[in-house]
């Protein structure tokens, strides 16, 4: 096969099809808004938009890895709480370089990640109960070890830079786009090409669509499971890190709640709940697509009780177009 | 295929013209965003109320939006930064987190845009004034009836929303002081927080109420907790004097009903008007004070159909 036909047959194939529907009805939502109101389409806030879906997006990053297994991790919002936290510990507590909250938030996370796995895949807990468990747990020690209390970064002035800063518009004063962004497409790219080139991407496919076939052709599945749910539990202390230095501070009451945002968003992206089947690409759609409605109707001064209303109906579409198009 | 194609190329127009077009425009009519902490609650639906109220008599056009819960950090300042994009005239703002909403609130400075505080406030010297209640004041007057309901002796306790608040700790604190400082036979046994959640509040008044055989009387410090105590004492068959704060349909059915002995009604309808009206006055140019009370009231049996008090009262 030519690189051309190669190049045809990819796009013609069902996830790239998911893709194009995806993309086509995040563009059509971004056409209908900038006519609805002239606020829309503003560079202000389209920086709004791409900051707001910073964090949504690096946890469905997150979930897509587990949702692709057939999985499902429940904990991702307060773990990405825990996680902030542990760099306040780490930071404001401790008194600890930089990169040593750095370093201890996605180690925490991972941490979390891999205490998940060990209970879905040793104890055979199923992943909606261990991960729910792991959630009010990690939820209730992001409240002790804070003391209820918010932690603030105001001894680590590098801190809020991570978020807030803008990298792209040192170098291109026109496009000041905050790190977080740029963070969640290096976070997209990475994650992309493990799940495409590596083996731990062919494991995490082929335990999502046939777990006992990969167990009886003597892979340890039981590894592979955790080091995924552990590669999970990274990527959210990743989102800690970008939502604590957006807010500069580690709020700890927060994130129950982010975890469905975050499911939604690799649904909408093409993902199979079933597993088996899911891109990154379509999951950062996805998260687009999630914040756009609700900026795009803010702008609009849609009463709010009728944004959450629009919001479940479009998040029903969207699955609905996704199984219409499976069926044909 | 084209289709397709054309879907990509519309889309790299899209994203072209989204660089190039600066702002640019500007609305006509005078537009005044509030964001607050919250929008299900009906206190917050009074706020909204009152705003809306002030607007039809200002002329301006006034939206209210807030977060589910009030732990929702990042939520309110993506509101808050919608807000601003739709480039108003001035903004009212309940902040959760005060320093988280730094950044934004210097952008508004910035652009000339006018900040008022409501409710909470904002712990900032941007906004040009804070139009709140005095929760020490409106809490001390609870401890005041509490003392003249149960003769200035016996003990007493405190279910308050939660300890990290501005009015979570401003109502247990004026409470309590005013309890120290004038009534010295009464004893406070027991201070504790059920998040404003009726069912959690309702567990904690029965555990109260279980370890405290001579308790006389109970403060709830807002709508969700003073329900929960009603409850508590009603699941225990305990006679207590409960006095709630907020109002709400419940609560003023157990008031007219005499289990709940009164309440402290702030005035929310008042607060988001005297928002509004801040924002029209600071648009003006004309000199505000720091803070603008918008005042509380007592209410029991006696005067809850009084039309004063009806009016501050919502269901």
């Amino acid at each position: 096969m030519s690189a051309y036909q190669r190049l045809k047959a990819s796009f013609f194939s069902p996830s790239t099809r998911q893709k194009l529907l995806a993309f086509g009805s995040l563009v059509g939502l971004m056409i209908f808004f900038s006519m609805a109101s002239p606020s829309f389409m503003q560079a202000d806030n389209m920086v709004g938009i791409l900051q707001a879906t910073a964090v949504n997006g690096v946890l469905a990053i997150a979930s897509t890895f587990v949702i692709i297994t057939g999985g499902i991790d429940l904990s991702v919002g307060t773990l990405m709480t825990f996680c902030a936290v542990m760099a306040g510990v780490f930071l404001t507590y401790w008194g600890l370089p930089f990169y040593v909250g750095v370093a201890a938030a996605i180690f925490f996370g991972a941490f979390s990640g891999f205490v998940s796995g060990v209970l879905i895949a040793k104890l055979k807990i199923p992943p909606f109960i261990a991960t729910l468990g792991m959630m009010l747990l990690l939820k209730g020690l992001s409240l002790v070890i804070s003391g209820t209390k918010p932690i603030y970064f105001n001894d680590t002035p590098e801190f809020p830079s991570i978020s807030q800063d803008s990298l792209i518009g040192y170098f291109l004063p026109d496009l000041p786009i905050p790190n977080a962004v740029l963070i969640l497409f290096v976070v997209a790219v990475l994650s992309s090409l493990v799940l495409n080139k590596t083996v731990l991407g062919s494991y995490t496919f082929a335990l999502g669509s046939n777990e006992e076939a990969v167990r009886l052709s003597g892979v340890n599945v039981d590894r592979w499971k955790i080091i995924i749910y552990s590669l999970g539990g990274a990527i959210c202390g990743i989102a800690g890190l970008l939502i604590a230095s957006r807010l500069n501070s580690a709020q700890p009451a927060l994130g129950q709640g982010y975890e469905l945002d975050a499911i939604a968003a690799v649904v909408i992206g093409g993902t199979s709940l079933s597993g088996g089947a899911g891109t990154i690409l379509g999951t950062i759609i996805g998260a687009f697509i999630m914040s756009v409605l609700t900026n795009g109707l803010r702008i609009m001064s849609v009463a709010q009780e009728w944004q959450t209303v629009v919001t479940g109906v479009i998040i029903i579409l969207a699955v609905y177009a996704d199984i219409l198009r499976k069926r044909k | 295929m084209n289709s397709k194609r054309k879907l990509v190329s519309m889309a790299i127009g899209l994203a072209l013209s989204a660089g190039l077009a600066g702002p640019g425009y500007a609305a006509e009519e005078t537009y005044i965003p509030l964001i607050s902490k919250g929008f299900q609650h009906q206190f917050w639906q009074a706020v909204k109320a009152g705003a809306e109220q002030a607007g039809k008599d200002y002329k301006v056009k006034v939206t209210f939006e807030g977060p589910e819960t009030e732990a929702m950090v990042d939520k309110q300042i993506d509101m808050l930064s919608a807000a601003l994009a739709k480039k108003p005239k001035a903004i009212g703002f309940a902040a959760l987190d005060s320093k988280a909403a730094i950044p934004l609130l210097k952008k508004a400075q910035a652009a000339k845009i006018p900040v008022v505080a409501f409710d909470s406030g904002v712990d900032s010297d941007i906004p040009v004034t804070t139009a709140t209640t005095d929760n020490l004041a409106a809490a001390g007057l609870a401890a005041d009836k509490m003392a003249e309901l149960i003769g200035k002796a016996g003990e007493v306790a405190v279910v308050v929303h939660d300890q990290t608040s501005r009015t979570g700790i401003d109502r247990r604190d004026g409470f309590l002081n005013r309890m120290k400082s004038t009534y010295p036979n009464i004893k406070v046994v027991s201070v504790q927080y059920g998040g404003g959640d009726q069912l959690k509040s309702t567990e904690i008044t029965k555990s109260i109420l279980q370890a405290n055989p001579n308790i006389k009387g109970i403060f709830g410090g807002n709508e969700g907790s003073a329900i929960g105590v009603l409850n508590g004492a009603k699941e225990m068959k305990r006679k207590i004097v409960i006095i709630g704060y907020d109002s709400g349909k419940q609560q003023k059915a157990a008031i007219a009903d005499g289990s709940m002995a009164g309440a402290i009604t702030q005035n929310p309808v008042g607060i988001g008007y005297k928002t509004v009206e801040a924002a029209v006055k600071a648009l003006k140019g004309e000199k505000l004070p720091k803070i603008i009370d918008t005042g509380f009231f007592w209410y029991d049996k006696t005067n809850i159909k009084d039309p004063k008090i009806a009016a501050v009262l919502y269901d």
